[in-house]
């Protein structure tokens, strides 16, 4: 969290009450929104209420032993995060702390209270090049040099936003730290690579386009059938067990952004622990560096404090908008939002406040939008080109989603994965329903897989979907009176219908070679289990019985394309085998 | 320490007392009853001239007269290793007539969180000598996964069998398997469940290694809140300062639940779900995070906390938040109990979460992961069929089918029953779901690499089956 400078003085009151994560102050003087140092051990906290001369604060700290009394004192300043380079491949808590500084300051393994860090190395020296010259005129957001900060990310430098820009009297390269000035400007502006930014602001940008290009994710079912644009909103729904945490994870691993920025939101200690061991040792698909060096990541655990839980998604869009300023793309995993609403609602009970639905406050469905709308496609101040895309999980309670924070993301967002527990209990994963999710990318993203990977990319998808369609119909009637009273060619139907599900919906996240599937291999998947229902087809129409077609040794060999490294090879072999196998039945 | 006789109001099992210095959240306090009993409480809400104090023991016979200490500090757990084969009540006296404790320190109960940053990813085998969890649902080390029961289900039988029975197979050279050290804490449960865990305790002699908290269905509810803390406290301090692996059993959770509604309710708070306190997922998450590895530290603590579902209701808040927070589910199926599979474990809606990376070649065995995914889907097929042959009955069905309905009755009558005093190895438990999966014909088995099926396919499954 930022080092707040102290510009104006402001008075600092004491403490009226404690009731957990709430505190109330008198006399202090303060703006909604404010940073506070609460109490003798200046724990950190935000006002979120002003009511006369008593002040309302949420404290992102444990506040056992805390009591009325101990002083409270004013930063005069918002919630900011700290930008600059060293933010790749950093662990933070839901208010910018790095986790790793903290471990090494309170000297044990628990979270203590009042400690604080900046968010970034504010003494590591990092090498700069400057992009521009003296006499150079620069505005703000433009960039003045670049940083290699890490083997993957080139950081660039940007004229703050809240700059006026003019012409470049001094720059220079060399070793800096983050607080030493890099370039000086002719009204007497200094730039440093430090910025700050509060985080309840979205940060400024031109204009936002349409998106017209997939975050392609190495996922069949998502690249698929349900794809999300580079820019794009999606929400993955489950009750839990359904693994959209191990969803979540496949994307921040896969997915072709510049940049992930992945919020652990009121979720498992564990899983973020999984996250720091795998990903260094994971290989960024698309540059061969470790994944941790595209990667930053915010955990706020379950059972952290709940103040900085409701603020660690802020903290997490604003680094997302400050690289995607560099012209970055850059995707921002939240798991889960409803943790964050809770944390809401925690809050909002504890002020009192009268509750909307299902006890959330009635600001819910505003928060939700105000955050999703906050990723987009951009072309940023500097004329570049970046995006922010964001996927939250949402869990719902009993896995019911006509609940609130299912209903007002879904009114929000474009892509809806689906999970599914009756699927995840048969271990069909990845466990999303195809009959509920939908993308309404599909259109605007379809010339870039024709383009990119095959001209009959829809029309192959549309079969697809179809297939599965009529099994959905189709096993109503099979519940009733079993496979077998089915006319033959809709059992043939089935049984494509079942290779679609096996071989190409399901995909094993812990295969090393399953777990990446490329819009190539999940095409070919999808042609090659195309071609064995036209051959079976024909088969069947030259009077062949089914129960033959479906017993021909090669067709159960479709389930394991996934698992092949040299796919190409092995569907061409195997959709010649299924053929003649075929016609030799008839 | 100042006393007060300044007691203003008094309701269910909270007390509001005027104070005229200030006085901490979280801070112990001690009321003496005019008849001179005295009972304990926390701070719920400070604020100037006035605290909310809940009391653990309730309410009855306090009075306005009543005077207030506060002991100006939080509540804290005496720890030492000497707890070790003690039994203490819900709020940490001893109750078993030993000698006094003499702690070596004394621990906040409520726990800073671990940071994420220092904690060690689970993957050391727990091997629970039961096949459906074992195989299935396989535990690790430091792992929390509670069982989702209800009333009238064996789910206790099923505690004490883990607690009984769990090993970490150590390495081949030293040749040892390390035992855990078991921290019991029961929250509201009945004099007679208490007993049966005491004289299973006592009759295997893992008293010795083990410490109880006992709060019993008529002890007071607000005292449930502390109890498991307490229990926590200790398992932490056993685990990284003294570097044992400890198995905490909490039971029963929903008890623990109740306590918090209660609390809430005489708050006066806005209720969340079912009347439940909104802040019930953080509550939760605080006791159950409280499981784990820490990098460095040689203990672990691993948590099983038991739940009875109300109603079987799975969507009920409180299995739903706890599913959400702990690493899987294992549940106690009332079908399966009635059929007389013992014990009762539905593999279907269990679930272990940190299953993939604690087993495999090097861990458990090499075709672990695959045997069980196809055991999944296999038994998943087989009880999908079962509605189908209550309409049309066996013979309309496939012969394919009909081997997919017998995997499933082979699977609950010799897989998962097994009974609760059998323990079963790793090895045995895979061999059995080995003889069950070869009843099928290898081309069913998809999610098996080919060459596993090679090792370890029986030929003879059939003949043998068809001599049988």
């Amino acid at each position: 969290m930022s080092q707040a400078t102290q510009d104006s003085v402001r008075e600092d009151g004491v403490i009226a009450s404690v009731s957990g994560p709430v505190v109330t102050a008198r006399g202090l003087d303060a703006r909604m929104n404010d940073v506070v140092y609460v109490g003798d051990e200046g724990l950190m906290g935000e006002v979120i209420e002003i009511e006369g001369d008593i002040t309302t604060i949420q404290v992102y700290e444990e506040t056992s032993g805390v009591g009325p009394g101990e002083p409270v004192e004013s930063t005069g300043e918002p919630l900011t995060v700290d930008l600059g380079p060293g933010m790749m491949d950093a662990i933070y808590d839901g208010v910018q702390r790095p986790l790793d500084v903290l471990e090494e300051k309170m000297n044990s393994a628990f979270l203590d209270r009042g400690v604080d860090a900046p968010g970034i190395d504010l003494e590591k020296k990092w090498e700069f090049e400057p992009t521009v010259s003296v006499g150079d005129e620069v505005a703000s957001g433009d960039v003045v040099g670049t940083v290699p900060e890490t083997v993957t990310i080139e950081h660039k430098v940007m004229v703050p936003p809240d700059f006026e820009g003019g012409e470049v009297v001094a720059i220079e390269d060399g070793e800096f730290s983050v607080t030493e000035t890099v370039a000086e400007l002719d009204n007497g502006e200094e730039i440093t690579m430090h910025q700050e930014w509060p985080v309840r602001q979205a940060r400024p940008a031109a204009e936002k386009k349409t998106p017209r290009e997939p975050l392609v994710s190495g996922q069949r079912i998502l690249d698929g059938l349900f794809p999300i644009a580079k820019g794009g909103t999606a929400a993955i729904p489950g009750p839990f067990g359904s693994g959209k945490t191990v969803t979540q994870h496949q994307l921040a691993k896969w997915a072709d952004a510049d940049i992930v920025v992945y919020v652990g939101c009121g979720e498992r200690g564990n899983e973020m622990t999984e996250v720091i061991e795998d990903f260094p040792e994971l290989d960024d698909p698309k540059t061969g560096n470790p994944l941790m060096a595209r990667t930053c990541l915010i955990a706020n655990t379950s059972n952290m404090p709940v103040a900085a839980r409701e603020s660690c998604i802020y903290t997490g869009i604003t680094i997302a908008e400050y690289y995607r300023d560099m012209g970055y793309d850059v995707a921002l995993m939240a798991d889960s939002t409803s943790r964050w609403a809770e944390a809401m609602r925690e809050i909002s009970s504890r002020l009192e406040e009268m509750p909307g639905e299902e006890g959330y406050p009635a600001y819910l469905a505003a928060r939700l939008s105000e955050f999703y709308e906050r990723a987009g496609y951009f072309t940023t101040v500097n004329g570049e080109e970046g995006s922010v895309s964001v996927i939250g999980a949402v869990s719902p309670p009993g896995g019911d989603f006509s609940e609130p924070v299912t209903q007002n993301t879904l009114r929000i967002v474009k892509t809806f994965w689906a999970l599914d527990a009756d699927l995840a209990e048969r271990r069909h994963f990845p466990a999303i329903n195809w009959n509920e999710s939908y993308s309404l990318y599909q259109e605007q993203l379809d010339p870039w897989f024709v383009e990119n990977v095959e001209d009959d990319w829809a029309e192959e998808r549309q079969w697809a979907v179809d297939v599965l369609d009529e099994e959905n119909e189709l096993q109503e009637i099979v519940q009733l009176v079993g496979k077998d009273a089915l006319p033959e060619d809709q059992q043939l139907t089935l049984e494509i219908a079942r290779y679609l599900r096996e071989a190409y919906l399901q995909q094993n996240a812990f295969h090393p070679t399953d777990t990446y599937c490329s819009p190539e291999k999940t095409y070919g998947i999808l042609t090659a289990i195309h071609a064995f229902n036209d051959e079976a087809f024909k088969a069947l129409e030259a009077g062949v019985p089914v129960e033959e077609i479906q017993a021909i040794e090669a067709a159960p060999r479709l389930n394991r394309i996934g698992v092949q490294e040299d796919w190409e090879a092995y569907i061409e072999d195997l959709k010649a085998e299924i053929t003649e196998q075929l016609r030799e039945l008839y | 320490m100042k006393e007060y006789q300044t007691i203003t109001e008094i309701s269910g099992p909270l007390v509001f007392a005027e104070v005229d210095e200030p006085i901490g959240y979280d801070e112990i306090v001690e009321i003496e009853t005019p008849q001179g009993e005295t009972k304990r409480g926390q701070v719920l809400e400070s604020s100037e001239g006035l605290v909310a104090i809940q009391v653990f023991e309730g309410t009855t016979g306090i009075d306005r007269n009543a005077s207030v200490r506060f002991l100006g500090e939080t509540l804290k757990m005496p720890v030492t290793e000497d707890l070790l084969g003690r039994v203490l009540d819900g709020s940490g006296q001893p109750i078993d007539g030993g000698p006094e404790i003499v702690p070596d320190e004394r621990r906040d109960i409520v726990g800073a969180a671990i940071n994420p940053y220092s904690r060690e990813y689970p993957e050391e085998f727990i091997q629970t000598g039961v096949s459906a969890i074992d195989g299935m649902n396989t535990l690790v080390r430091g792992q929390k996964l509670p069982i989702f029961s209800a009333s009238g289900l064996p789910h206790n039988n099923l505690a004490l069998q883990i607690a009984r029975q769990a090993t970490v197979p150590e390495d081949e050279d030293s040749g040892e398997e390390s035992e855990f050290a078991v921290v019991f804490g029961a929250m509201g449960i009945t004099q007679e469940e208490a007993n049966e865990f005491m004289e299973d305790f006592e009759r295997t002699g893992a008293l010795e290694r083990s410490v109880v908290f006992t709060n019993l269905a008529d002890d007071p509810a607000v005292e449930r809140t502390v109890t498991p803390r307490l229990a926590l406290t200790t398992a932490e301090y056993l685990a990284f300062d003294k570097d044992y692996h400890v198995l905490v059993i909490l039971t029963d959770m929903t008890n623990y639940c109740e306590a918090l509604r209660e609390i809430g309710a005489a708050r006066e708070e806005v209720p969340g779900r079912r009347g439940y306190p909104g802040y019930m997922y953080t509550d939760l998450a605080q006791l159950y995070e409280r499981a784990g590895r820490i990098e460095g530290r040689e203990g672990s603590v691993t948590q099983i906390p038991i739940l009875t579902m109300p109603g079987d209701d799975d969507t009920h808040p409180i299995p739903d938040l706890t599913g959400y927070i702990t690493e899987g589910q294992i549940y106690i199926d009332r079908d399966l109990n009635s059929q007389g599979i013992r014990p009762p474990i539905n593999p279907l809606p269990s679930l272990s979460r940190l299953m993939d990376d604690g087993i495999g070649e090097g861990l458990t065995r090499e075709d672990h992961a695959d045997v069980s995914d196809q055991m999944y889907a296999a038994y998943a097929e087989g009880e999908d069929l079962r509605d189908l042959v209550n309409i049309v009955g066996r013979e309309a069905l496939s012969e394919r089918d009909n081997k997919y309905l017998d995997f499933a009755e082979r699977f609950e009558a010799e897989f998962v029953n097994q009974g609760f005093d059998t323990d079963r190895s790793i090895e045995d438990t895979l061999d059995i779901g080995w003889d069950l999966l070869s009843m099928l014909p290898k081309s069913e088995l998809n999610r098996i690499d080919e060459e596993l099926i090679e090792d370890y396919y029986r030929e003879d499954a059939e003949s043998v089956e068809a001599e049988a």
